[in-house]
């Protein structure tokens, strides 16, 4: 599925304007615990959380994950978007909750990781 | 190549900055992306450590052609039971550390799960030394 889509479908807003928004996202892991999701491998995935701070961008980068929503309206700062594009993540924010969003993206045919 | 960075206890903002740079020098190398990917969540990992519980920390990172050699060494409490910490799930992180998304008593064992040789030695009351060594290839 195509980032687009997944704007879309969550009612989200790109934050990271210059990035590319063509690739392609089939998996998805929703969590706010940083360690969760490192312990785990990843491949086209999209990390779901309602973490909104720099740690879930670094965690997104050591992770080779390239597509953050951040959930709940979650206030996200300026240095949280220059860390994500400087990293080639793309960032998007909605204000539906956890849940939400990913029983939307998993209807739309997201899988999980596990 | 080696390269040095500092840590500063309590500091996450600058935490992954070290990790960030490493993964930068591995991808110029061609490193394959699932080995850049091992060496860089156990380093961030330790890099996280040093910054939840200590009050400073040194890491030194080697790359040879054949691998990486990571020494991260603070100045801090120490751990008393190194075996205690080791185990998944035990924690003695603050609340500031669980609100940053860590604490969850998951780093130690996931460095040891990253790396191809892993060692740690702790003085409580001076620091802990975590080495991490990993193959550069298959």
């Amino acid at each position: 599925m195509k980032i687009q889509e997944i704007v879309h479908i969550i009612n989200g807003r790109i934050l990271t304007p210059g990035l590319d928004i063509g690739r392609e996202i089939s998996r998805a892991f929703s969590s706010d615990l940083m360690s969760d999701v490192l312990t785990r491998d990843y491949e086209d995935t999209v990390l779901i959380t309602g973490l909104a701070n720099l740690q879930a961008i670094r965690t997104a980068e050591m992770s080779d994950i390239g597509l953050i929503i951040i959930a709940r309206g979650k206030e996200v700062g300026e240095e949280m978007v220059q860390l994500a594009e400087s990293s080639d993540i793309v960032l998007i924010k909605s204000a539906y909750s956890l849940f939400r969003i990913s029983g939307l993206l998993y209807e739309a045919g997201i899988k999980p990781i596990f | 190549m080696q390269q040095a960075y500092k840590v500063t206890g309590g500091d996450f903002v600058n935490a992954g900055k070290a990790s960030s740079s490493v993964k930068g020098i591995l991808k110029q190398l061609n490193v394959p992306a699932g080995l850049i990917k091992r060496v860089v969540v156990a380093l961030y990992e330790a890099e996280v450590n040093v910054a939840a519980h200590a009050y400073s920390g040194d890491i030194l990172v080697e790359i040879d052609s054949d691998q990486v050699h990571i020494r991260v060494a603070d100045s801090g409490p120490g751990i008393e039971d190194i075996q205690m910490a080791m185990k998944e799930g035990f924690s003695t992180a603050s609340k500031e550390v669980r609100e940053m998304g860590f604490g969850a008593g998951m780093g130690l064992a996931n460095i040891k799960k990253n790396s191809d040789t892993f060692h740690i030695a702790s003085v409580p009351g001076e620091g802990t030394t975590v080495e991490i060594i990993n193959k550069l290839t298959d």
